[in-house]
C-alpha cells in the first residue's frame, strides 16, 4: 500500500497527464474550431476540416469530462472551489462545449448556406471561447483568486468575471489561444489534402512563431511581475486534507522557487519552446507527422510548466494565502486515491490502446476530392 | 409561494438539464442495443437491408448522441459550480463513480460512436459489429456508474463523517457499489431506456407502414422492436425499483408518500390505487385500496411493516434532538487537525444531519424551540400529491407499454403489421416512454427532498457561495440555447425520419404492401 503523501503525489502527476492529455487531444479538436472559418473556404473544404476531427471528437471530448471527474474525485476542495468561483467563465466554456458537437453533427444535416455558415461561425466561437477561458483561468491561478473559507470549509469567492480579466490572465489567455490554434493547424496539415493542408501549415507556423515570444513575454511577467507562493514553516505530507492549517506567504519570484531545487523540472519550458520552433520549422518544410509531434511536445509542456511552478499549490487564494489549496491539504482521502489510482491502472492503458487503435484505423488524410465523391465521410 | 434565491434557483436549473438530458440518455441506451441487435442480423445473415436498417437508426442515433455527451458535461459542471459545498462534503466519495464512468464507459462509448460512423468500409463486418456492440456496452456501463452515484445520495453507505476534514470519506467501495438501491435502479433505469429505444423504433415503423414507404425496413424494424420492447417493459415493471425502496430513512417516507400512506399499517399493508391525498389533514380522501399488494411489493413479505408518513415525522424529530448534541461538539472542535469525536457523541454524530435541517428555520440550532423542530421534522415529507400522481401515471404508462409490445409481438409473430388504427396508436405513443421516464426521476429525485444526501445533507446547505443574480443568468441562458437547441434537434430528426433509409436496391419505396416479404423467414 502506498502511503498518504506518495499517492497525493501520484494524483497531482496524473492531474498533470489529464491535463496534458486533454490540451494535446481535444486541443487539436479546439484549433480546428478556431481556424476552420479561415482555412477552409468553399463548402467542400469546409466538409473536408470537420471530416479529419468528424470520428475522433466524441472520444476527444471524454479527456474534459475525465478530466473535471478526476478533480471532482481527487481534489474534491478544488473542484468545489475552483467551478463555483469561476461561475460564469465555467458557464461559457460549458457552452462552448455543448455547442461544438451541435455544430459538428448539425451543420451537414441541411443544405442551405445560411444554416452551414451559422454553423461554421459557431464552431469558431466554440473553440474560441473555452481556449481563452482555459488561459485566462491558469493566469488567473498564477496570481491567485480571491477566496477563503469558513471553519466549516464553505468557501466564499469574492470576485466575479470581470475581475478574471486582468492584463496577465488575458495574456495567458492569448497564449491558450495560440497554442491551441497551432495544435489545431498541426492536425490538419496531417490529417487534410490540398489548400486546407497549405493554409494549415503557413497559419501553423505564424501561430508556432507567436507562442515562441507570448510564451517568452509571459514567461518573464511570471518571474517578475507576479507574487508566487510558499508555505513558511512545516509541512504535514499526510495530514488532514483542511487547508486552514499552515502559513502562506508571497513573494516575487517564488515561482521560481521549484526549477531552483528540481533542475529536471527545465525539461517543461524547454519542451514548450522546442517543440514550438521545431514545429514551426516543420510546417515549413511541410514535414507533418514532425510538426503535429513537435506541436504536441509544445502544448504538454505548457501544461507542465504551469504546474511545475506553481507546485505544491493547486489554488492559491489571493485574499487569503493561508488558505490556498495545496497537494498536500485538498485531496481525497487516502482510501479513494488508492481506489482512483487502482481504477486508473486498470482502465487508462485499455483506453489508450483502442484509442491509439482507432486512430490507426482512421489513419490517412481527407481531401476535398474523396468529399466531393462522397466516399464514407458522415459530415 | 417560494422566493427566487439561490437554492431554489440551482434546484430549478438542476432539474431542468437533467430532464433536458435525459431525453436523450434513454434514447441513446436503448437504440445503442437495437442497432447491435440489427446489425448482428445483417453478419449472420449477410442481408443488406438489415446493413442498410443499421444505417439509417444510426444516422438518427448520431443526432441524439451528440445531444446527449454536449448536455451531459453541464451535469458534471453542475455539482461544482451550483453545489459547491455538496462537493466538498461528500466528492471523496461521489466523485469516484463518476471519473470511473469516464474512465470505463464513456470513453468506450465515444471512441467507438466515431468508428460506428466512419468504419462502414475501413473494417469487415465482423469489426465493425464488435465496434458497435462496444458502444452499447459502454453506453450500459455509463448508466451503471451514474445510478450508483445518485442511490449513493438516497442510501449513502460505505461512508463516515470525518470532523478533521469536515466532510464525509470513503470507508468501503464495495458497499457504495453494491448498495441495494444502485442495483434496482440501474436494472430499472436502463431497462426504461430500452423501451425508449424500442418505441422510438416500432411508432417510427409504424409511420412508414401506414404510408406505405421503405417497407421492407420498417417491418423488419418493427419485428425487433416489438420483442425487445416487450421483454424490456416487462423487466421495467417487474423489476421496478420500489424494491430498494426499503433501504434508507427517506427511502422510507418516499413509498410512504408515493402510497399516501399516512399511518402505518399492520402487514401486509394495502396498496392506494386511487384517492386524493391531502397534505393540511395529512390524510388521502376518495381512496380505493388493495389489500397486501403494497406490503409485497415494498418488503417482498407479509410479515414486514411498511413505515407510514406519520410515524416517519416522529423518528425525524427524535433524530433532530438526538443529533444537537454533536451538532454543538462539531461547531466548536470541528476543522481541527486532531478533531476526534468523544466516543459519547457517537451515537449524536448519525444524528447530526437531521439536526441540520433545523437551519433552515434559525441559523442557531441549538437555541430550537420544541414547535421549531416540530416544524423541520415536517420538512421531512416530499411532496405528497406530485409523488403520488406522478407515480401512478409511470406505473400505468408501464402496463400500457407492456400491452402495446405484447400485441406488437404477437402479430409479428403472425407476419401481419395490425390493423391501420393498431398502427397509429403505435405512432402516437412514441413520446409516451418519455413522459414515463422523467416522471420516475420526478419521483425518484424530488421524491428525496429536503435531503441531497439522504439523512446526511439538507438540499439548502449544499449549493455554492454564489449571487442569485449569476445563477439566474445561467438558468436563463439554459433556458435559451436549450430550447433552441431542443426545436432544432427535434427539426432535424422529423427531416431525416421523412427522408427514411437509402437503400441500394429497390426494395424499400413504393412496393406493395404485401403480407410478408420473403426474406422475413429470416427473422
Amino acid at each position: 500500500m502506498l502511503d498518504y503523501m506518495t499517492l497525493r503525489l501520484i494524483w497531482w502527476a496524473l492531474l498533470g497527464v489529464l491535463l496534458a492529455g486533454f490540451a494535446v487531444l481535444d486541443g487539436f479538436d479546439i484549433g480546428v474550431a478556431m481556424l476552420h472559418p479561415f482555412i477552409a473556404r468553399s463548402d467542400a473544404q469546409r466538409r473536408v476540416t470537420l471530416n479529419t476531427i468528424g470520428p475522433v471528437w466524441e472520444g476527444n471530448q471524454v479527456w474534459f469530462i475525465l478530466g473535471g471527474g478526476a478533480v471532482f474525485a481527487a481534489w474534491p476542495p478544488l473542484y468545489a472551489v475552483s467551478f463555483s468561483g469561476f461561475y460564469l467563465a465555467m458557464l461559457l466554456v460549458l457552452i462552448g462545449f455543448i455547442l461544438r458537437p451541435v455544430a459538428i453533427v448539425f451543420r451537414g444535416k441541411r443544405e442551405e448556406r445560411g444554416w452551414r455558415e451559422t454553423w461554421d461561425w459557431l464552431f469558431f466561437v466554440s473553440g474560441v471561447v473555452p481556449a481563452l477561458i482555459f488561459g485566462v483561468a491558469f493566469g488567473n491561478l498564477l496570481q491567485g483568486v480571491p477566496f477563503h473559507f469558513d471553519q466549516t470549509l464553505r468557501a466564499t469567492y469574492e470576485g466575479g468575471l470581470l475581475g478574471l480579466l486582468n492584463p496577465f490572465a488575458l495574456l495567458c489567455g492569448i497564449v491558450s489561444v495560440t497554442m491551441l490554434a497551432m495544435q489545431g493547424a498541426a492536425w490538419l496539415s496531417v490529417k487534410s489534402e490540398g489548400d486546407v493542408a497549405v493554409r494549415a501549415r503557413r497559419y501553423g507556423a505564424i501561430a508556432a512563431i507567436l507562442l515562441v515570444l507570448l510564451i517568452s513575454v509571459a514567461g518573464l511577467w511570471t518571474l517578475f511581475g507576479v507574487e508566487g507562493y510558499r508555505i513558511a514553516g512545516a509541512i504535514d505530507y499526510a495530514g488532514p486534507s483542511n487547508p486552514l492549517a499552515k502559513t502562506v506567504t508571497r513573494e516575487a519570484g517564488a515561482w521560481l522557487d521549484n526549477y531552483r531545487a528540481y533542475r529536471w523540472m527545465i525539461a517543461a519550458p524547454a519542451a514548450a519552446y522546442a517543440g514550438a520552433l521545431v514545429a514551426a520549422l516543420a510546417f515549413a518544410f511541410a514535414a507533418r507527422r514532425i510538426a503535429l509531434l513537435a506541436s504536441s511536445l509544445s502544448v504538454a509542456g505548457v501544461a507542465a510548466m504551469a504546474g511545475f511552478s506553481m507546485f505544491p499549490f493547486l489554488l492559491p487564494s489571493s485574499t487569503q494565502p493561508s488558505q490556498s489549496l495545496t497537494v498536500w491539504d485538498a485531496s481525497s482521502s487516502k482510501a479513494t486515491l488508492s481506489l482512483m489510482l487502482v481504477a486508473v491502472i486498470v482502465f487508462l492503458p485499455i483506453v489508450l490502446a483502442y484509442t491509439s487503435w482507432v486512430y490507426y484505423v482512421l489513419r490517412g488524410a481527407v481531401s476535398e476530392a474523396a468529399i466531393r465523391r462522397g466516399d464514407d465521410y458522415y459530415y | 409561494m417560494f422566493e427566487l434565491d439561490v437554492v431554489t434557483l440551482s434546484r430549478l436549473q438542476f432539474a431542468l438539464t437533467a430532464m433536458y438530458h435525459f431525453l436523450f440518455v434513454p434514447l441513446t441506451l436503448g437504440l445503442a442495443l437495437l442497432l447491435a441487435i440489427m446489425e448482428s442480423v445483417y453478419v449472420m445473415t449477410g442481408r443488406v437491408v438489415w446493413r442498410e436498417a443499421t444505417q439509417f437508426w444510426g444516422t438518427l442515433f448520431g443526432i441524439n448522441f451528440a445531444m446527449g455527451v454536449a448536455t451531459g458535461v453541464t451535469m458534471e459542471f453542475q455539482f461544482g459550480t451550483n453545489w459547491a459545498y455538496y462537493s466538498h462534503y461528500v466528492g471523496d466519495i461521489f466523485g469516484a463513480p463518476l471519473a470511473i464512468e469516464g474512465l470505463m464507459a464513456f470513453f468506450l462509448e465515444a471512441t467507438f460512436v466515431g468508428l460506428f460512423f466512419f468504419g462502414w468500409k475501413r473494417l469487415s463486418k465482423v469489426q465493425h459489429l464488435v465496434v458497435t456492440w462496444l458502444v452499447a456496452l459502454g453506453a450500459n456501463f455509463s448508466a451503471l456508474w451514474i445510478l450508483v452515484a445518485n442511490a449513493w445520495m438516497q442510501n449513502p453507505v460505505g461512508a463516515a463523517f470525518n470532523p478533521q476534514t469536515m466532510r464525509m470519506e470513503l470507508t468501503s467501495f464495495a458497499e457504495v457499489l453494491f448498495n441495494p438501491v444502485a442495483q434496482s435502479k440501474f436494472v430499472h433505469t436502463v431497462s426504461a431506456g430500452y423501451v425508449t429505444g424500442a418505441m422510438f423504433v416500432m411508432s417510427i415503423g409504424a409511420y412508414y407502414i401506414l404510408n406505405r414507404r421503405h417497407l421492407a425496413i420498417a417491418r423488419r424494424s418493427l419485428t425487433v422492436a416489438a420483442s425487445f420492447g416487450l421483454a424490456s417493459a416487462l423487466s421495467v415493471v417487474v423489476l421496478g425499483d420500489e424494491s430498494g425502496y426499503t433501504a434508507g430513512e427517506n427511502q422510507k417516507m418516499k413509498i410512504a408518500a408515493i402510497e399516501a400512506m399516512w399511518e402505518t399499517e399492520p402487514p401486509p399493508a394495502s396498496f392506494t390505487v386511487f384517492g386524493f391525498p391531502d397534505l393540511k389533514s395529512e390524510t388521502t380522501k376518495d381512496e380505493i385500496r388493495i389489500p397486501w399488494v403494497l406490503g409485497l411489493i415494498a418488503t417482498r413479505s407479509l410479515d414486514k411493516p411498511v413505515e407510514g408518513v406519520k410515524a416517519l415525522v416522529e423518528r425525524a424529530e427524535t433524530r433532530i434532538r438526538n443529533g444537537m448534541a454533536g451538532y454543538q461538539w462539531l461547531a466548536k472542535e470541528g476543522g481541527r487537525p486532531n478533531a476526534a469525536v468523544p466516543p459519547e457523541l457517537e451515537a449524536s454524530m448519525r444524528d447530526v444531519g437531521h439536526s441540520l435541517l433545523v437551519k433552515r428555520i434559525r441559523p442557531d440550532i441549538e437555541n430550537a424551540t420544541n414547535a421549531q423542530i416540530h416544524e423541520a421534522a415536517l420538512t421531512t415529507i416530499p411532496d405528497v400529491p406530485v409523488l403520488f400522481w406522478s407515480f401512478r401515471i409511470m406505473v400505468a404508462l408501464g402496463f400500457y407499454f407492456i400491452a402495446l409490445f405484447a400485441v406488437a409481438f404477437y402479430l409479428s409473430s403472425k407476419r401481419r403489421c395490425g390493423k391501420p388504427w393498431f398502427l397509429r396508436l403505435t405512432m402516437y405513443s412514441l413520446p409516451l416512454p418519455w413522459v414515463a421516464a422523467e416522471l420516475g426521476w420526478i419521483v425518484a429525485e424530488y421524491g428525496r427532498q429536503p435531503w441531497i444526501i439522504d439523512a446526511t445533507m439538507p438540499t439548502f446547505l449544499g449549493v455554492s457561495n454564489v449571487p442569485a443574480s449569476n445563477v439566474a443568468a445561467s438558468l436563463a441562458a439554459f433556458v435559451l440555447f436549450y430550447s433552441a437547441l431542443a426545436i432544432i434537434d427535434v427539426a432535424l430528426i422529423v427531416k431525416y425520419v421523412r427522408i427514411g433509409p437509402q437503400s441500394e436496391e429497390p426494395h424499400s419505396s413504393g412496393a406493395p404492401a404485401l403480407p410478408a416479404p420473403a426474406s422475413a423467414k429470416n427473422l
